[in-house]
């Protein structure tokens, strides 16, 4: 589920974008010290093949429904997370701009959601352990499947976290959270499946493929994966504890957990300050001079508190003045954009 | 400079699965020769020039291109000498336009960008896509991208032009200015083609591959006028020279 | 979203973007900077701010009025991309019901006005996005991006991507036609079906990634792509284009502009 411009704040998108840009940054940085010049070839057209296959739809059996693949995982599989990364990234980018999924100050959240969770957590934490170096179709089955519901899971709670922060969409947090993630269940589920199968027929007709990406570490399968499901317990349970008590602090830590390297710690905070101030310093400008006619109400649990606005309370003379004036303003714009092109049409 | 430009001695080549592709190949190839490559599907013809380029190196026997011999030492030399262009010019231009494809050959050479620049204009003009130059490869028809992958390889100024399958998918009045077009350069070609009758029209000389060995080489004319040597390795004489079906030969 | 569909909305972009009006000759860099700065603008607003929002159309309108771009494609693909926004903004009027305002009879509740707030600014947004692309295209965008600092191995890879969607696009299309010729009944292919497909493609595309890689090589690829040239500067033009946005976006962003006017109307009407 993509993220959209309008459900988010400025703030909350601008630090996921710069959480976004220090990943694409590594990962960039990361490929070119590989420097494996056929990546980035392979990297594109690999690319081109995610966004026509999530075009094509199957029928999932036994319901009514449509699945098509995602890709995260799959990427990651063939080409290592920091180029899946990167690859990801593209695909998002091109459906932000030509067909307005999420949108562009969204993309950082739908880069990190969609990419960061399936390349940099999933897929060396649960895939690759538990799928090792020799694999059978039940292992490959069962890693694609965990890794793809994990993954997915983690993404659906950033949805889900990105958007309350922001405070746009008066959901509350709890049941948002309970009606993303057992949907991104099933898309997960279908993710794992058809990442399987598409992994399993790759190994049966070019196993040469698998040799160079075969993980090192396939004696001690089982503490990575032990590790990565106790850091996404923890990241799930201990965010949902904070937002119980609804203490503003606690997203705070959820989001850096969230985003889980330690260096990122500081240029985050460096653009979240940035961005926070600015934003402090717009709420303070003129508002709506709204005359009180009811009671205040409470802020709402979850808003982010970092500009806690009034309640509007709106008198009805300032309002129809405002209704008046905003068509007024649309017949303005209209004009305006008339006459340009009238001008245009002379020049 | 020696007087041959390409010499194939001994080689054999088997693909990763285990399919033989290619065996006890010898070839010589002097300058300025125009040679068809011709055999039926899956003959070997495209991995033959794939060593021609560097693509692929040999597994036994080895390959010289001008005064170089192939092998991953070299390989930046032969494919300066050698140009070439794929069957799918869907593969081989990448860029965002026509006139940075054409230029990515010069500018990866060292040329400064007004250079490549004039490459590019050049390049372009000898194939007739001048006015092709801003627009971006997807938006060409199979004609017009086939011109812009030889001007890209022409802007590169090799030795040698290989071409695998050059007029597959050209229209006849394309595919006939592709031949005349081809028919201009100077430079040495290899094509590798089932245009039996392209073959006819531009080279002088013939390799006849089966199952990856050669069963003929030499003049165009008297290999396909061998019409048993051509069934015996599933082809069939160029259409201009069967006889008419209608009038018989009459 | 159909294959056919998705090809036909990047190309129909892609020519817009092609055209030659002096703002699609403005430096790309200028026109992402103003929408930056647009979405910060709009999107700080407060979450019940709606007459506020309108002003913030000019911005979408001027560009298609300048970039000759028909609003149609605007507005149908913003009506595509609502969907998910719907389904989050509609808890706002079931949860949020206090009363803010009368009209009459007409109680309009805090969820009424953040629903519709919502609504409007995922259109502004939208249709800004795609604007920004239809004057701008594609490989300008990105050009932008590496000017202003991102990874060139990104950009070089997402130029990639875009260049291939075409080629792999129609491949697929092939597929899945070949496919609907020879079974008649069921339009979405089963599992099975769906798995030997997407698995043929998935081949051909790795092969294709091989040999474009062979065709880079042997036209001296050495790992590091040539630069692009850059064909515009930040000028003049471009400094009054980011000075004109600018102003009028902090503009409405400090100045209730519906209000002071709604308030010169009343006063007239007086
Ligand atoms: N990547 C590959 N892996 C395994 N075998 C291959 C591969 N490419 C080609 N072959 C096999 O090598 C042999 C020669 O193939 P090649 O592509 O050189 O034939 P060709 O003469 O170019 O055929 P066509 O006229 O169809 O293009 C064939 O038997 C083919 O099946
Ligand atoms: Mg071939």
């Amino acid at each position: 589920m993509h993220m959209a411009d309008a459900l988010l704040s400025p703030t909350v998108g601008g630090v996921m974008w710069g959480a976004t840009a220090c990943l694409l940054g590594y990962a960039s940085s990361k490929l070119k010290a590989e420097k494996d010049d056929s990546r980035i070839p392979l990297m594109g057209v690999l690319g081109a093949f995610i966004f026509a296959a999530q075009m094509i739809n199957f029928s999932i059996p036994g319901t009514g429904s449509s699945g098509h693949l995602g890709g995260g995982l799959i990427l990651a599989a063939l080409l290592g997370p920091h180029a899946a990364f990167l690859t990801i990234a593209s695909v998002l980018a091109v459906q932000a701009l030509f067909f307005a999924d999420g949108g562009l100050l969204a993309m950082g959240c739908n880069i990190f959601n969609l990419g960061f969770f399936p390349c940099y957590l999933a897929y060396p934490l649960i895939y690759k352990p538990l799928a090792g170096a020799v694999s059978s179709r039940g292992r490959l089955m069962a890693a694609s499947l965990i890794a793809a519901v994990a993954g997915l899971q983690l993404g659906a709670f950033g949805v889900v976290l990105q958007t309350t922060a922001s405070g746009i969409s008066e959901l509350p947090f709890s049941s948002f959270v309970m009606l993303m993630q057992p949907i991104h269940l099933g898309i997960g589920v279908v993710e794992g499946v058809v990442t399987a199968l598409l992994l399993g027929f790759l190994h049966r007709v070019r196993p040469e493929l698998f040799g160079a990406a075969r993980p090192a570490t396939a004696s001690r399968p089982l503490r990575p994966i032990i590790i990565g499901l106790a850091l996404a317990a923890m990241l799930v349970g201990g965010s949902m504890s904070w937002f119980a008590s609804a203490d503003p602090d606690g997203l705070e830590w959820a989001m850096a957990k969230v985003s889980g390297k330690e260096e990122l710690h500081a240029p985050e905070a460096g653009i979240h300050g940035t961005l926070d101030a600015l934003q402090k310093r717009i709420a303070f400008l003129p508002d709506y001079n709204f005359k009180s006619t009811e009671e205040p109400e409470a802020v709402p649990a979850g808003n982010e508190g970092n500009t806690p606005e009034p309640w509007p309370n709106v008198a009805v003379g300032t309002s129809l003045s405002g209704v008046l004036g905003g068509f007024m303003t649309l017949c303005l714009a209209g004009l305006l954009g008339f006459a340009v092109r009238k001008f245009h049409a002379k020049a | 400079m020696s007087h041959h430009i390409l010499e194939v001695k001994d080689l054999c080549y088997c693909y990763p699965d285990g399919t033989p592709a290619l065996a006890d190949i010898n070839v010589t190839i002097h300058h300025g020769e125009s040679v068809g490559l011709v055999g039926a599907n899956g003959a070997g013809k495209s991995t033959l020039l794939q060593h021609l380029c560097g693509s692929l190196l040999p597994q036994s026997g080895r390959i010289r291109v001008g005064d170089f011999p192939v092998s991953q030492g070299t390989l930046h030399e032969v494919r300066r000498t050698v140009g070439m262009v794929f069957q799918d010019p869907d593969d081989q231009l990448f860029m965002p336009t026509v006139a940075e494809d054409v230029a990515f050959g010069p500018l990866n050479i060292g040329l400064t960008p007004d250079e490549a620049a004039v490459r590019v204009d050049e390049a372009l003009r000898m194939v007739g896509a001048e006015h092709l130059k801003n627009r971006p490869p997807y938006r060409l028809s199979g004609g017009e991208k086939r011109g812009i992958a030889i001007a890209a390889v022409l802007a590169c100024s090799p030795d040698i032009l290989v071409m695998d399958e050059p007029s597959a998918n050209l229209d006849p009045r394309s595919r006939r200015l592709l031949i005349k077009l081809l028919r201009g350069f100077t430079h040495t070609k290899v094509v590798a083609t089932h245009d039996l009758d392209l073959v006819l029209d531009l080279c002088e000389r013939t390799i006849v591959l089966h199952e990856g060995r050669i069963m003929a080489d030499g003049p165009t004319k008297s290999i396909f006028n061998n019409s048993e040597l051509l069934y015996a390795c599933a082809l069939e004489p160029p259409l201009s020279m069967q006889t008419c079906p209608v009038c018989n030969g009459n | 979203m159909s294959i056919e569909n998705a090809l036909f909305e990047l190309r129909r972009l892609d020519e817009l973007a092609r055209q030659d009006t002096p703002l699609h000759r403005l430096d790309a860099r200028a026109k992402v900077l103003a929408t930056v700065f647009f979405l910060i603008s709009l999107l700080s607003l407060n979450r019940y701010e709606v007459a506020r929002l309108l002003p913030y159309a000019a911005f979408p309108w001027l560009l298609a009025v300048l970039g000759n771009i028909p609003l149609a494609v605007l507005f149908r693909r913003a009506a595509l991309a609502l969907p998910f926004v719907l389904m989050v903004g509609l808890f706002n009027p079931l949860l949020d019901r206090t009363v803010l305002v009368h009209f009459g009879p007409l109680a309009v509740t805090g969820g009424m006005l953040s629903f519709t707030s919502i609504v409007l600014r995922a259109i502004l947004a939208v249709t800004t996005g795609l604007a920004l692309v239809a004057v701008t295209g594609f490989d300008n965008i990105c050009r932008a991006l590496g000017r202003m600092g991102l990874p060139s191995v990104f950009l070089v890879q997402l130029q990639f991507l875009y260049r291939y969607i075409f080629v792999l696009a129609a491949e697929a299309t092939r597929m899945m036609h070949a496919r609907s010729l020879r079974c008649a009944k069921s339009s979405r292919p089963s599992l099975r079906e769906y798995r030997s497909l997407l698995g043929c493609l998935l081949l051909r595309t790795l092969d294709r990634a091989g040999r474009v890689h062979q065709a880079m090589l042997c036209r001296g690829f050495d790992g590091s792509m040539p630069g692009y040239g850059h064909t515009t500067s930040f000028g003049a033009a471009e400094v009054r284009f980011c000075l004109v946005c600018g102003l009028y976006l902090v503009a409405v962003r400090i100045f209730d502009l519906p209000l002071l006017l709604g308030g010169l109307a009343g006063g007239l009407f007086r």
